[in-house]
């Protein structure tokens, strides 16, 4: 769709992104006053970001958080993209109604559900609570959020390529690794991006399946906000979403050259 | 059958047989017990090493009391029909406002038009917990917006925003606006401009072409983002939590503060569970959506 574009559609486009970024923007402005009033300036200064770093509770959290996130956005990855290959090739398997229902239901299950039915499984087997619970409950949830972005890749992938692969020799799982993982690979990475995004973000579900020891930077922060608003934590709000706004713009970028770089070779080899 | 398509189903089977539907299993079990002051904090259990007369014993102990005092108490009621209002009231109000954002973006040049997705998607990977934190400062009675507003002169004292229903609206429509956004957006970009031209040169009006046309058309993606909107915003916890106040019945909050600071967990458990019940036509509706996008391949 495209056609003129009116003073209507310029309006609503600009209140719109002005209503998704003013109160990003006032948050990250200041994290930078010098006064511990959040709402009142007096002032730049760094000050909170020094005290952000020597807080030993923050920093504790924020290690746990990313180890959580590394290893969860790992195994969902791969638990994720083999079940978007069992969705999009194996039309035909014992149960795949209730398969399908399990991987997109989790996607907009309420996380006060997710949250409590995780940990009293994880009560009903006796497992201590702790760093491996909250992974565990990160990789089932995030899985599903991969196996929908790597299907929507595959189901436009060209089955008689691996097709071709396999009739030259190679195993089923020889063809995956070196035909089709290689052309779904931009998917499977955004898979687990999104993934690592949704661990670092989640309060509701690390709360319930958490247990001493194991306190991560969300429900940190959610501990010291129900207390108030502090600059403090305005500053380390203000580095995650500086890290996220890089990671989302680079991997942009990443994927548009190359999308130009598969143009251009297309044009320079027609067939 | 070989044995690498074998795994590729039994693998991510098995994992969310473990660990999503038997879950779903032991709350339903759990919600037929009583609590007690022990740990695990409810009863019976179930221990077969006991025998099966114990077994037995213990599965008579089982009843749907919880689910009857839920109905028959007022305060659980009121909060699935507050959660339900709330939600039904934010869905409409970010459909308000995400659609002429989607319909001005799809109409924007082919150019901005990666540049404007990029800034819708942008805010969903930064954390939800930021983002309505962000609104805390905001919209205290001291907080930024009130200095605005009587820094203009339209306001001679500070209006009571948060901690009230309002500030819980403005929560859900700001934190799941890309939700409602990026499905009506795809299906409007992927809409034939001409069909307008057609309508208009046929005798609609601008207003009667675009109700006759457009708005038909992005019908399936206007559904799946009220879909993705309506049903995370019943159970959601977080924003009435920060933004909203006492007045706020939620039926999330209510099952925190159930498991959390009354660790009734058999209550909790029901809470649950009659929240996926209310739940299930919309997301078995979603799912169908969901099924069919994919299939179609868009």
């Amino acid at each position: 769709m495209s056609g003129r574009w009116t003073w209507f559609n310029v309006t609503s486009v600009v209140l719109g992104f002005a209503f998704l970024y003013i109160p990003i923007i006032l948050l990250v402005i200041y994290s930078f006053n010098e006064s511990r009033l959040v709402t009142v300036w007096a002032g730049f200064s760094t000050r909170w970001y020094v005290e952000m770093f020597n807080n030993q509770g923050l920093m504790d959290a924020a290690w746990v958080t990313i180890r959580v996130a590394l290893v969860s956005a790992t195994v969902a990855t791969v638990l994720g993209t083999l079940a978007a290959l069992a969705l999009v090739r194996y039309t035909r398997f014992a149960g795949r109604t209730l398969f399908t229902g399990m991987v997109y239901a989790p996607l907009v299950m309420p996380e006060v559900i997710t949250g409590l039915s995780l940990l009293l499984l994880f009560v009903s087997i006796n497992m201590d609570r702790g760093f491996w619970t909250v992974t565990l409950a990160h990789i089932t949830f995030s899985l599903c959020f991969v196996a929908v972005v790597v299907q929507s890749r595959l189901v436009s992938f060209d089955m008689s390529l691996e097709e071709a692969a396999q009739d030259l020799g190679c195993t089923p799982f020889e063809a995956f690794w070196k035909v089709t993982l290689p052309v779904i690979f931009p998917a499977v990475i955004s898979g687990w991006m999104l993934a690592f995004t949704l661990s670092l973000d989640d309060l509701v579900i690390a709360s319930f399946t958490s247990g001493p020891g194991a306190t991560t930077l969300p429900m940190k922060i959610y501990s010291q906000v129900r207390l108030g608003v502090t600059p403090e934590i305005n500053a380390v709000c203000t580095i995650l979403i500086g890290l996220v706004a890089i990671g989302v713009i680079t991997a942009t970028m990443v994927t548009k050259q190359r999308a130009v770089a598969d143009a251009r070779a297309r044009q320079a080899d027609p067939a | 059958m070989n044995l690498f398509r074998r795994l590729t189903i039994l693998i991510p089977y098995l994992w969310l047989l473990v660990l999503f539907l038997l879950p779903f299993l032991i709350v339903f079990r759990i919600s037929l017990s009583e609590p007690v002051l022990a740990m695990p904090p409810y009863a019976p259990q179930f221990d077969l090493g006991e025998g099966w007369a114990a077994f037995r014993d213990a599965l008579s102990q089982l009843s749907f009391a919880n689910y009857v005092w839920l109905t028959e108490d007022a305060l659980y009621r009121n909060a699935y029909f507050s959660s339900l209002r709330i939600a039904l009231v934010s869905t409409f109000l970010t459909l308000l406002i995400g659609f002429p954002l989607a319909y001005g973006m799809a109409r924007a040049s082919e150019g901005l038009r990666p540049i404007l997705l990029m800034l819708v998607i942008l805010p969903f990977w930064t954390s939800f917990l930021i983002r309505v934190y962000a609104w805390i400062g905001i919209l205290k009675p001291e907080g930024l917006l009130n200095q605005f507003l009587m820094s203009l002169g339209l306001i001679g004292e500070p209006l009571t925003i948060l901690n009230t229903n309002t500030a819980v609206y403005i929560g859900i429509v700001y934190s799941y606006l890309p939700f409602m956004v990026l499905p009506i957006y795809a299906t409007l970009e992927k809409m034939d401009y001409s069909l307008i031209e057609a309508a208009q040169d046929l005798g609609c009006t601008a207003i009667g072409a675009f109700w006759k046309v457009t708005a038909r058309l992005a019908v399936p993606g206007v559904l799946a983002g009220c879909l993705l909107v309506f049903i995370p915003a019943v159970g959601e916890f977080v924003i009435p939590d920060l933004l909203g106040g006492s007045e706020t019945l939620m039926i999330g909050k209510t099952l925190w503060t159930e498991f959390f600071n009354n660790r009734d967990w058999p209550v909790a458990s029901a809470v649950a569970i009659i929240l996926l019940i209310l739940l299930v036509v919309p997301i078995v509706l979603f799912q169908n959506a969901q099924a069919r996008a994919q299939e179609t391949g868009s």
